[in-house]
């Protein structure tokens, strides 16, 4: 499934013009986007959340060369579903 | 962000009420969640990818009891950031 996929699924179900469903799809994720990149979380109910975490630099290996590399210091996005998506996927 | 947040952004972008925004949101995160229910996955450019994960069956401890109990099989939902997500957390 693509983003192509989810807009069709909007238009049919939301009753929206192509151009829409695709501006409102694009929507949801500049703003997903967005606000972690400000570093606030998202928290969408029946579906999951969004945080950023920060992550401390380490020594960390090249797993083709066996070479140690520092990994500096990051911030990463941790997606964390929620109860109702954990359940869909085991059923 | 929580979801009615999210709402109110997309409503004013989109130009629909509050309510058809939600809606709007809850069929995106549906469809994410029915395709990986189905086995399937989810690309979305620019964003990142949801797919199931397979944890193996492990034995496990309750951490009160410290009694041994079997932890069954079971599929977790996972998101890979993408490219340019990763980006706009870092900048």
């Amino acid at each position: 499934m693509t983003k192509v996929d989810i807009v069709n699924r909007v238009l049919e179900q939301a009753g929206l013009q192509k151009p829409e469903a695709e501006e409102a799809v694009e929507t949801i994720i500049a703003l997903v986007k967005d606000t972690l990149g400000k570093g606030e979380s998202v928290i969408l109910r029946r579906f999951g959340s969004f945080q950023v975490r920060e992550k401390k630099e380490r020594i960390g290996r090249n797993p083709k060369t066996g070479e140690e590399a520092s990994i500096s210091a990051r911030k990463v996005v941790r997606f964390k579903a929620g109860k109702y998506f954990k359940a869909a996927v085991n059923n | 962000m929580t979801k009615s947040e999210m709402a109110e952004k997309l409503a004013e972008k989109i130009k629909v009420n509050k309510q058809q925004a939600e809606g709007i949101i809850n069929i995106f995160s549906h469809s994410i969640i029915e395709a990986l229910a189905k086995g399937d996955k989810v690309e979305i450019r620019g964003f990142g990818s949801f797919r199931v994960r397979h944890r193996a069956a492990k034995e496990g401890r309750n951490p009160k009891s410290g009694e041994k109990v079997f932890v069954p099989p079971k599929k977790v939902p996972f998101f890979k950031t993408g490219k340019d997500f990763r980006e706009t957390v870092n900048s």
